[in-house]
């Protein structure tokens, strides 16, 4: 096949470059074909477009505004990890039922997973990654450390988040209420009992 | 997920002109919470996804003395767990909603959607050509059928998953639906509708017709509510058996009540014999004991979900001593 393509001045690479771009892509194959023998833009060199990201989306995520071209279907968790490379949010169930992707909307808990991110549009996103305070770690976090608020670590940007929400609509909580408002983050590891201390020492701390 | 279009209409006449149209293949999406895990599951396949969110007016929860409460179809499941007004008055619908799945849930949910989700039965959830998914058959009926219902079942044995349509049962609410530029607004118990009658819907919506408001008649002073959702976890987790009861009382006797009960049936499930002898009851503990007796009387639990009938008379005893008796 390469001595063909070669005549025809289309290489491998240039070819799964174009047809990776799917039905807008494979128009523009066959016209570049037949205009192979004349010198024109070459078009592999262009950057590949996903012709899914049919949308326009902007929001703020850390403070920061955004505007972002995406795939309509996006959860908001998978732009917030492919788009803008804050991979602190994590997609564990993918189902919004374990809490791993939480994040902060409008100062209220979201599962990030679970929620189109054409339905942040507008909104004031916070994610783990927001809470540093310049090269210094927030409070809640330095408790969670402190308590060993975690065993693997991978729920912990989820129950930081939602213990983040928590201080903001009720700076005081008691550990009812912790319990209440954190029963949406599941730990497989089962370290809830650091969990509720780690938030306790962060109130704490903050008074 | 599978690929699909977002749609933001300006208005409700905008949204319902574009989902009445059936070229469109179109699906409401207020919260999503449900939506999207039909969705990833492809259980919905449809090309355009309709976002209702930021229509106005859509968004509000309102309350007149002597008229009752109206809560916009789009308000947060959270807010009414969260309202002044909820909690005072209507406590069993802030004690529903407070009720359902965790935090992150409530925060995202809407109302109208909570009321509007499908049923959780695994065979419709997971991989299976069941009866309401247009399959010939209801694989719970002899399969594992642990969760199902106990009453009203057949030729579909699901169980209506919404806990505030159960607390919105026992209140009396109607339903204000838009359809083609106009409203119309009905009972809520008209709003669902049993597998006998439509096995592949829960509710009488029609394509394009979209649920715009929940409308609740006020409740006397003194009338006394509540809800409990017995689950087989503390939290996120849908009702094995749920009770709503609103009780007006007169001294010592009970003046008015309604049951409504989820869990049991497709549908959100009250029984006229029992609400009838609520009136003007000496509630006492005898009586009560009486009443949790024959509720239910009718129920054809399947072969694993027995527990479900003891689980709902004892939860009756519970919701009216607590109620009538610990007053």
């Amino acid at each position: 096949m390469s001595k063909d393509s070669e005549s025809n001045k289309i290489s491998r690479r240039n070819f799964l470059g174009k047809a990776g771009t799917g039905i807008v892509g494979s128009t523009i194959l066959i016209s570049s074909i037949g205009a192979a023998d004349k010198t024109g833009p070459d078009l592999a060199e262009a950057p590949p477009i996903d012709p899914k990201e049919t949308d326009i989306l902007n929001l703020w995520v850390n403070g920061k505004k955004q505007k972002l071209k995406i795939n309509p279907s996006s959860t908001l968790a998978e732009v917030l990890r492919n788009k803008l490379n804050l991979t602190g949010t994590k997609i564990v169930c993918n189902q919004g039922a374990c809490g791993g992707c939480t994040v902060v909307m409008d100062n209220k808990a979201v599962y990030a997973c679970h929620m189109l991110a054409l339905d942040a549009a507008g909104k004031k996103v916070v994610t783990i990654e927001g809470l540093l305070e310049g090269e210094e770690l927030n409070h809640l976090q330095e408790a969670f450390i402190e308590k060993d608020g975690l065993q693997c670590g991978f729920c912990t940007p989820g129950q930081i988040m939602s213990a983040y929400a928590l201080l903001l609509s009720k700076p005081n909580p008691n550990r009812e209420d912790i319990m209440e408002a954190m029963s949406g983050n599941i730990c497989r590891c089962g370290a809830y009992p650091n969990i509720l201390d780690s938030v306790l020492l962060a109130v704490q701390n903050k008074n | 997920m599978k690929d699909f279009n977002y749609i933001q209409p300006d208005s409700l006449s905008q949204a319902g002109k574009y989902l009445s149209n059936r070229n469109n293949d179109a699906v409401i999406l207020s919260g999503g919470t449900d939506l999207l895990s039909l969705i990833k599951e492809n259980i919905y396949t449809n090309e355009n996804v309709v976002n209702l969110k930021t229509i106005p007016n859509l968004n509000n929860i309102k309350y007149k003395k002597g008229e009752g409460l109206t809560i916009g179809a789009l308000t947060k499941i959270s807010d009414v767990a969260e309202s002044k007004i909820i909690k005072e008055k209507f406590t069993v619908l802030a004690e529903a909603a407070k009720e359902i799945a965790s935090l992150q849930l409530r925060n995202m949910g809407t109302v109208g959607g909570n009321i509007c989700q499908r049923p959780r039965c695994w065979y419709y959830r997971e991989d299976f050509d069941c009866i309401k998914k247009g399959g010939g058959e209801c694989f719970a009926y002899q399969g594992e059928n642990k969760y199902h219902c106990i009453i009203g079942g057949g030729p579909c044995y699901i169980v209506h998953p919404s806990d505030l349509a159960v607390a919105l049962t026992a209140l009396d609410a109607k339903v204000k639906l838009f359809f083609d530029d106009s409203s119309r607004i009905i009972p809520i118990h008209e709003f669902f509708i049993l597998p006998e009658d439509d096995y592949l819907f829960e509710n009488i919506l029609r394509d394009g017709e979209i649920v715009t408001e929940i409308i609740i008649p006020d409740l006397p002073d003194g009338a006394k509510s509540s809800y409990i959702k017995i689950k087989e976890r503390e939290t996120w987790d849908f009702a094995v058996v749920s009770a709503a009861a609103v009780i007006s009382k007169k001294g010592s006797n009970i003046k008015s009540g309604k049951i409504a009960y989820g869990g049991v049936a497709p549908i959100p499930w009250t029984e006229e014999i029992i609400n009838k002898s609520l009136k003007n009851l000496n509630a006492d503990k005898n009586e009560i004991e009486k009443i949790s007796k024959i509720i239910l009387a009718d129920a054809e639990p399947l072969e694993k979900n027995k527990y479900k009938v003891i689980l709902a008379k004892n939860l009756v005893k519970r919701i009216l001593t607590n109620l009538v008796l610990d007053a």
